[in-house]
């Protein structure tokens, strides 16, 4: 079985090369997230002024900043609050937008147009303005902008599980588990979710990318995480003020971090769908 | 015989797929004259679309013709280039395909799409096209063809929408028109509509025409002469009434036996004994003298927006009796079938199974009844009634650790070994996914699932319609042989006429949601009391070449 999964998994990435690259990127990404305090040559938030503002050189090799900080383990370390961030609140929208969705798609009806209209009120703000005000009312934590990003990511899961479902709910095999003896509830969380992870799974992944752009934006403009916590958006922040003078490793080398991040969490979503789904195995 | 219109010589097609190639078409020879109506009948992938396409030059990117060669009119069209198959394709040979709704562009009228039929090969002006278009929809024969012009395919019926395809393959007047199962999906009585407005449309113009079939009985209805294929050859070709009375081929000779007709029985069906022969003795009558197993009383099903689906139906089946329920699409048959399953709730109306009043219980709350174990349902697709995520075992023991309680790992893998052999699935099969075993399989795997809590009704909802009549004739046999051997009643839904009288002793005809009639099912056969039970008899495609239209 664990031999079929690989040679599967193994053809689709043979004929998906970007994939193959991007999941690549992904793992990496998540291995130095998670090594990042190990792998670091500096101490990330230890100051050692006389060291401020060098271009990158064989010691620093993303240069150093304002108060002399490696920029390098900076990068490093931020990716691992970033992630964890973006992670949080992927998984924290996929399950409670799945549910909410996998419902409204199944039962329909009075609940189905209610919870719609909620989803449209929802998207007819600003994401990233309500996203702000949300961190602001909730109070200035970094758990406050997981539960904010999770909140303007709802509608896409509840919308999107609510149409797969829904076009699954009257085939056969969902009556036939209903005479098997199953539950409204159980054919919902047992049979129909699982048939839509597939093609969810390609929404997460964009999502990942887009979560992380999401909070490294919260703590651009100052919100959520605060200095000297390393992480991608503040160091953008930080940085912005020295690029006039032409110091542009500071903003460069997190930008470019968070870009690679957004990139290879974008190129997974697709090749992720066909390794998933059972059908495209022969 | 004059010059053939179209002659296919020795064609051989093949497909690049994952496990490397796979031989489609392995030297298929046909030739169809002007006039003639050619038949091309086979089980699915035995390659009747497969040459409709290579011949059309429709085939898609990973098929390849790698030998034979395709002639229309004296030209070679063999694999030619799109600047010489793109004025043919509409103007001198068209197609028209097996589902007419997907066929359609659902966000134009009807009307315009025979406008742009004839204007892709014509100079016309749009009212000009138009009035083509109209004088076209007149020719099919459909009512009020002013409005329909305006008409979108969601608004039609799928036999309406089937004979606006043939308008539009018939537009520009070709000299070929290929009908790919043209009739697949539709009732039978519009299917008799469909195929006689097509066949009387080609005849007054003279065009040849060939009829893609896996129904024998149209075959042998409608053409001329019929091809019959088997993997990729044609293994015979003969003219109607010798194929049916004297098939060469071994092949032909299994196809033939197959497929119901008026005199088959169950056991006829099956020529080569793959399976032990069903004891013909009675179905065991369990507790005789004691009431009905089902009785339903009055039912009524409301559906929101004022349709009723179901209209004061009342029935009964007996232990170990079979009911066949036979009606049109839309006649409410499969309603009934989930109401009795207790899928669905009913507007009003009792169902009564075995002296417990189940329509008093919601279907939300039905499977916790000590009852759902003796009610279950095989599916009309065998396809869509498998979950794509579990193999084939998960399938089946699902009603075991629901209803049943079982959870050892060692004794539901016995079970279900045991319910695949009472079946007849290689238990080899138990863990593979729905999409790796064939429709016949996956038939089996759904009539496992439906049998391994041992119910004592079982619900068939057209349990063979989408399937060939090779696999047809195997399923019945094999239920057949589970009613003798466990004394199951069955509920049997179907549009084929043929199939439930063979299978059922009664029989009940629905039109629009209400019975229309009840009886015997030979002699309802025999001698139709009401109108409409005539018309569906009669509708019926059957092999006796002298009844040709």
């Amino acid at each position: 079985m664990i031999a079929a999964n690989l040679r599967h998994i193994g053809y689709v990435l043979r004929g998906n090369r970007l994939t193959a690259l991007a999941g690549i990127c992904a793992s990496l990404l998540v291995i130095t997230a998670l090594a990042a305090p190990w792998l670091v040559p500096f101490d990330p938030t230890a100051s050692n002024v006389p060291r401020a503002l060098q271009p990158p050189n064989a010691t620093y090799w993303f240069g150093t900043d304002q108060l002399g900080r490696d920029i390098f383990s900076r990068v490093l370390v931020a990716a691992r609050l970033d992630l964890m961030i973006a992670a949080s609140a992927v998984s924290l929208s996929f399950v409670v937008g799945a549910m909410i969705g996998g419902a409204c798609g199944y039962v329909g009806g009075r609940l189905d147009r209610w919870v719609g209209r909620f989803v449209d009120v929802l998207m007819a703000f600003p994401l990233f303005v309500l996203a702000m005000a949300l961190v602001a009312a909730l109070g200035n934590k970094v758990e406050n902008i997981v539960y904010a990003t999770a909140i303007i990511n709802l509608p896409f899961y509840i919308r999107f599980a609510r149409a797969e479902v829904n076009v699954r709910r009257n085939l056969g095999w969902v009556e036939a588990a209903r005479a098997s003896g199953n539950s409204h509830t159980r054919v919902v969380l047992r049979f129909l979710l699982p048939n839509v992870l597939p093609a969810m799974a390609v929404q997460i992944s964009l999502n990942l990318g887009w979560a992380i752009l999401n909070a490294a934006g919260l703590s651009f403009i100052g919100l959520g995480v605060r200095p000297p916590t390393p992480e991608w958006g503040i160091m953008v922040a930080e940085g912005a003020r020295f690029i006039t003078t032409g110091k542009w490793w500071l903003v460069a080398f997190p930008g470019l971090a968070l870009m690679s991040a957004v990139l290879c969490f974008n190129l997974l979503g697709d090749g992720l769908r066909d390794i998933l789904d059972p059908r495209t195995r022969t | 015989m004059n010059v053939p219109l179209l002659s296919v010589d020795d064609l051989a097609v093949e497909f690049a797929t994952r496990n490397g190639r796979v031989q489609a078409l392995r030297g298929v020879s046909l030739a169809v004259s002007p006039g003639e109506t050619l038949g091309v009948v086979g089980e699915s992938g035995s390659g009747k679309s497969v040459t409709a396409f290579a011949t059309m030059g429709l085939l898609e990117r990973a098929g390849r013709i790698t030998a034979g060669r395709i002639v229309f009119r004296g030209e070679n069209i063999t694999a030619a280039p799109r600047s010489v198959m793109q004025p043919l394709r509409g103007a001198a040979m068209s197609m028209i395909f097996q589902n007419p709704r997907a066929a359609l562009n659902p966000i134009r009228s009807v009307g315009l799409q025979i406008a742009d039929a004839l204007r892709a090969h014509r100079p016309l002006s749009l009212s000009a096209a138009t009035a083509a278009a109209l004088e076209l929809l007149k020719a099919v024969r459909i009512r009020d063809p002013e409005k329909r012009l305006h008409a979108y395919p969601h608004e039609l019926s799928g036999g309406m929408c089937q004979r606006v395809m043939i308008s539009i393959a018939l537009a520009c007047e070709p000299a070929l028109l290929i009908a790919d199962e043209p009739t697949t999906g539709l009732d039978v009585t519009t299917q008799k509509t469909v195929m006689d407005i097509v066949t009387k449309l080609t005849r007054e113009r003279d065009m040849a025409m060939i009829l893609i079939t896996h129904d024998l009985g149209l075959a042998a209805q409608y053409c001329d002469r019929i091809a019959v294929m088997e993997q990729g050859q044609v293994v015979e070709t003969a003219d109607p009434s010798r194929l049916f009375s004297q098939p060469q081929h071994g092949y032909t000779r299994r196809l033939v036996a197959a497929s119901p007709r008026r005199g088959s029985t169950v056991a006829s069906l099956v020529v080569d004994a793959t399976m032990p022969a069903a004891k013909m003795a009675p179905p065991p009558m369990r507790k005789p003298g004691a009431g009905p197993l089902l009785d339903i009383r009055n039912l009524v099903k409301l559906f929101p927006g004022g349709v009723t689906a179901v209209n004061d139906v009342s029935f009964r089946i007996g232990a170990g009796e079979s009911l066949g329920l036979v009606g049109e699409s839309g006649s409410g048959k499969s309603t009934i079938s989930r109401l009795v399953c207790r899928l669905m709730n009913q507007t009003s109306g009792e169902i009564i199974f075995d002296g417990e009043d189940i329509g008093a219980i919601p279907e939300r709350d039905f499977h916790r009844c000590a009852l759902r174990r003796d009610i279950q349902i095989v599916f009309q697709d065998p396809s869509d009634s498998l979950n794509p995520r579990f193999t084939a075992f998960d399938s089946i023991v699902d009603p075991l650790r629901r209803l049943l309680g079982e959870s050892g790992a060692t004794a539901l893998r016995a079970r279900a070994r045991d319910i695949a052999t009472r079946v007849g699935l290689p238990i080899d099969l138990l863990d593979r996914f729905p999409h790796q075993l064939s429709g016949g399989q996956k038939a089996r795997v759904g009539i496992a699932r439906a049998i391994a809590v041992d119910p004592r009704l079982l619900i068939l909802d057209e349990p063979t319609a989408a399937l060939d009549v090779s696999v047809q004739a195997v399923v019945l046999h094999l239920l057949d042989r589970l009613r003798r051997e466990s004394g199951l009643a069955f509920l049997f839904v179907s549009h084929d006429l043929n199939v439930v009288r063979m299978m059922c002793e009664r029989l009940v005809v629905l039109q629009n949601g209400a019975i229309v009639e009840h009886g015997v099912s030979q002699a309802i056969f025999d001698e139709p009391q009401t109108d409409y039970a005539r018309e569906l008899l009669a509708a019926i495609p059957h092999f006796d070449p002298e009844a040709r239209a």
